[in-house]
């Protein structure tokens, strides 16, 4: 089309914010914005989409509950809670699900849309570990990302807190008992969070205001600038054919993605919808008000807690007594550590990678998970570690399905929290040099054709054909292990990154990091026709060959 | 089918002229439609890029439409549900109509969402017509000349502000600073008491000190729910287990401090064979024919202990399966927790069970003052 006049509507309004911005210079930057394509580019989306419902369906919930402990006897039109006392927050939560239209499919939205929240944000984070899309420059949003993953946490908790049932009172209960055990400091930050004694009356409107205000706005910042550093320092693009560290290649945002997108955020909505309509979540007045004495069997945390509850319920009962003073090792340890070494190992990684490569480069190609064994190994791990500490928190739903005693299961968790991670690591890495050595194997010697020639002495042989072209793209894209730099320079001077203790553990991590690396490597045909594919296909025949004799 | 094989093979490899041709038994070439070779390294939209085929372009324009206009019918029946039918007769009632309402509400904004995005995304696959671009990444570090002139200017207005001129300005200013930070610390200690002593007592104390005022020898124990104070006699049933409160807390305690005090004072009580118990030393007659009461709040996180097995004589927390032995002055065979259940001494006046004096020891998780 060579007309270039935009319709008035159009014009006049570019104009209006033209004139006071200069806005348009930005847009014509951006309007084309390539944005590449990967399915798995899109669980960060879910996320963000999850978060904005989250924000929608919470505003409508702010509107009828009442953050307050104040006693009250129920008057509302559920029949079987009548005349029960309970506080305040129970009672309006009791009318929301009941009396207000909408109200419950709000809620369940809502509690729906946190738990895919979380779930999203992990699977995003798997995605850009196992990627390698987290290596410079993109650390910071790592860092966001984490930071946004344990603000959620919080934020759920509270969250699911807030209604005062039973089952949230008996999480809070924990959540105090956990606090209590901090040394020195431990009966301070509960006497303070609570104000006074469990449960009091000040938890419920605290937790309302660091839940619908503090967090939330801090999460929002965050989102705010995860986006804008994506956006500035453009999206990473999977290793295969046309991405390069220098160019991208992909749809742009203007129509293209920005359709995608939107259809996104439609079906999230649209399947949460879908959820809250027909899938029952936290059915609060199934049970009561809270009331210390009582506890409801099986009663389990929203999954993003289920690490710490697994924790908890492993840990032998250890604790020490010195100098009138108490430190609870059964809480603080399974509190702290598993989640520590789970969160602040992913934080400091990125920077640990780069000591040990000595990889200062900018990438904005991933890798294939395969290509980086060892990363791909601890992260599986990792996942193992942090999966089986996520099973030990419903052991008792388990020794009931499997009908297998309660203490075993807890014994096959204590043991295998520690032998598991170790053999992940060892067998994913298995898999991935296999898989490197399929691929050196496929760009040597093409792919298996299925097509049997008989020569005309006789012989028969499968035909091996030069992989296509996208997919000797993806293989190529493969960085060969680069040999460490030297320890020592031409005059014989030590490098200064190699002396010292240090140096000789960076020396042997890195020598562990690169020592099974399966090189790949062009093999000159040039899209596969030419002489050297006929070469290749006498070396062919010769190995078929040798494997016949 | 011959004709076929020799032409995927003849159009794959290179053959010279000359040679003879090889026989060729076997199927045509997945190598061609494997899906690891023929992957897309872009996986959509589709039919982007392409020049449309303007028939097969009308027919998904016809389908999108038609998406849209149920999207469109899902939401006025969402609304015209609103209105017309989940406010008959007065609005919601009950647990039937929420759930019917959240049906048919959840029913057709789902189904609204989802006409629109699949609807979209058709659009997006089957009719646009952008070809994918490529765009240059641009370097992000800046070069070496514009940080040279950042750092000129950075100096260049330290000096003239006179900051580093002037120390004793500096100095001054990060003096007033200081303390400024830690006010909002400060502002925060009004959000609690100090733990002081409280966490050592529970209501039992008081309890047992107004009896003992009244010359009585304890308090009465009652039944968490109905407040009927319990006898021996009620209590007889071996293998029994119930929870108990001391009399007149709902009266003595400020109302809205009775829950708090509640979840410290909740305490089992259990009837246990006598000939299995086994008093701990110091305590013998602080059961009364095997009726032993032990803090409910378990001494891990906090939850309480409320499972009982009667056979085991074994005291469960749900929450993380800390077991206590109830024969046994209540000692942990299992599970996270470090210590026993703390005990509440038992006597009998009248017939009824009291208890003689608070627990021994503070109640509940352990913290540092504890000792
Ligand atoms: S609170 Fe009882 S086992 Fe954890």
């Amino acid at each position: 089309m060579s007309d270039t006049t935009a319709p008035k509507a159009i014009e006049g309004s570019l104009g209006f914010i033209d004139e006071r911005l200069g806005s348009t210079s930005f847009l014509k930057r951006n309007v084309k914005k390539v944005f590449p394509d990967h399915w798995s580019f899109m669980l960060g989306e879910i996320a963000l989409y999850s978060f904005i419902i989250l924000l929608l369906t919470g505003t409508f919930l702010t509107l009828w509950f009442k953050p307050s402990m104040i006693e009250v006897v129920y008057d509302g039109s559920y029949d079987q809670l009548k005349g029960v006392k309970m506080s305040e927050a129970y009672a309006s939560t009791l009318h929301i699900s009941f009396d207000v239209r909408g109200g419950l499919l709000m809620r369940q939205i809502h509690h729906w849309a946190a738990i895919l929240f979380m779930a999203s944000i992990l699977a995003h984070m798997l995605r850009v570990f196992f990627t390698g899309a987290y290596r410079k420059p993109r650390e910071l949003n790592w860092l966001i990302g984490i930071t946004m993953f344990i603000l959620g946490m919080l934020e759920g908790l509270f969250g699911y807190s807030l209604p005062d049932d039973l089952l949230s009172g008996t999480g809070l209960r924990i959540t105090q008992g956990v606090l209590e055990a901090i040394p020195v400091v431990g009966t301070y930050g509960y006497m303070f969070l609570f104000g006074g004694e469990f449960p009091g009356t000040d938890i419920v409107p605290r937790m309302y205001m660091l839940h619908i205000l503090l967090i939330p706005g801090i999460i929002l910042a965050l989102v705010t600038a995860h986006m804008m550093i994506m956006w500035h320092q453009k999206h990473t693009a999977m290793p295969v054919k046309n991405q390069t560290e220098k160019q991208v290649y992909g749809y742009p945002f203007y129509p293209v993605f920005m359709a995608k997108t939107g259809a996104y955020f439609l079906f999230t909505f649209g399947v949460l919808a879908l959820m809250g309509a027909f899938f029952q979540i936290n059915p609060i007045w199934l049970f009561g008000p809270y009331d210390p004495g009582a506890i409801s069997a099986g009663s389990q945390p929203d999954w993003y807690m289920g690490v710490l509850e697994g924790s908890l319920r492993l840990m032998p009962g250890w604790e020490t007594n010195l100098w009138g003073h108490t430190i609870s090792w059964n809480v603080l340890i399974p509190a702290a550590i598993p989640l520590g070494i789970i969160f602040g190992g992913a934080m400091a990684w990125p920077f640990l990678e780069q000591w040990v490569t000595g990889d200062r480069r900018q990438h904005h190609v991933n890798d294939r998970p395969r290509n980086a064994p060892v990363r791909t190994g601890i992260g599986m791990a990792a996942v193992t570690f942090y999966g089986l500490m996520w099973l030990a928190g419903a052991n008792d739903v388990i020794a009931e399905k499997f009908h297998v005693s309660l203490f075993a299961t807890t014994w096959f968790f204590r043991v295998t929290i520690f032998v598991g991670p170790v053999i992940a690591y060892i067998v994913t890495k298995r898999i991935c040099l296999g898989l490197q050595r399929k691929d050196a194997d496929t760009l040597g010697h093409g792919v298996e054709s299925g097509i049997i020639t008989m020569s005309p002495d006789g012989k028969f042989a499968e035909r091996h054909e030069p992989a296509k072209e996208e997919e000797r793209a993806k293989l190529l894209a493969k960085e060969n292990a680069r040999p460490a730099a030297p320890a020592k320079d031409a005059q014989g001077i030590p490098a200064p990154s190699s002396k010292g203790p240090m140096g000789h553990l960076r020396a042997r991590l890195n020598r562990a990091w690169n020592i099974d690396d399966i090189p790949v490597e062009e093999h000159g045909h040039d899209n596969g026709h030419g002489e050297h594919a006929e070469v290749e296909e006498g070396t062919e025949s010769k190995e078929s060959k040798e494997l016949r004799s | 089918m011959s004709d076929d094989n020799k032409e995927t093979a003849g159009s794959q490899g290179p053959r010279g002229e000359g040679e003879p041709r090889e026989r060729v038994i076997g199927t045509p070439s997945p190598a061609r439609d494997k899906a690891l070779l023929a992957e897309d390294d872009i996986s959509a939209p589709a039919g982007s890029g392409e020049q449309l085929d303007e028939q097969s372009a009308r027919r998904a324009e016809r389908t999108v439409a038609l998406l849209f206009l149920l999207a469109f019918a899902a939401s006025v029946a969402f609304i015209a549900y609103y209105i017309g039918w989940s406010g008959r007769n007065g609005g919601m009632h009950g647990i039937l109509r929420a759930q019917e309402s959240n049906f048919w509400l959840g029913g057709t904004m789902a189904a609204a969402f989802l006409l629109l995005a699949a609807g979209v995304t058709i659009w997006v696959r089957r009719l646009m017509t952008s070809k994918p671009i490529t765009q240059e990444r641009h370097e992000l570090t800046t070069d070496a000349e514009t940080r040279a002139a950042f750092t000129q200017d950075f100096l260049e207005g330290a000096a003239d502000s006179g900051l580093t001129k002037r120390p004793l300005l500096r100095r001054t200013l990060l003096l007033a600073a200081a303390p400024l930070g830690l006010a909002p610390l400060v502002l925060l200690r009004d959000l609690g008491p100090l733990p002081e002593k409280r966490l050592r007592h529970t209501h039992w104390g008081e309890a047992v000190e107004k009896a003992k005022a009244e010359g009585k020898k304890g308090v009465r124990l009652v039944v968490d729910g109905t407040h009927k104070p319990l006898r021996v006699s009620d209590f007889a049933t071996p293998g029994s287990m119930i929870t108990v409160l001391p009399e007149g807390m709902e009266e003595d305690v400020p109302e809205h401090d009775v829950l708090t005090e509640t979840a410290k004072a909740v305490t089992i009580l259990i009837n246990v064979p006598e000939s299995q118990f086994k008093p701990a030393e110091g305590r013998e007659n602080w059961h009364v024919n095997g009726i032993v009461a032990y803090s409910k709040v378990c001494t891990h996180v906090g939850c309480p202990a409320a499972l009982y097995e009667q056979t085991t004589h074994h005291i469960l927390c749900p929450c993380h399966q800390s077991t206590f032995d109830a024969t046994d002055a209540a000692k942990v065979i299992f599970g996270p927790a470090a210590r026993p259940l703390p005990q509440l001494p038992l006597s009998v006046e009248d017939g009824y069970l009291v208890a003689t004096s608070d627990f021994p020891e503070p109640i509940g998780p352990s913290f540092w003052e504890r000792g």
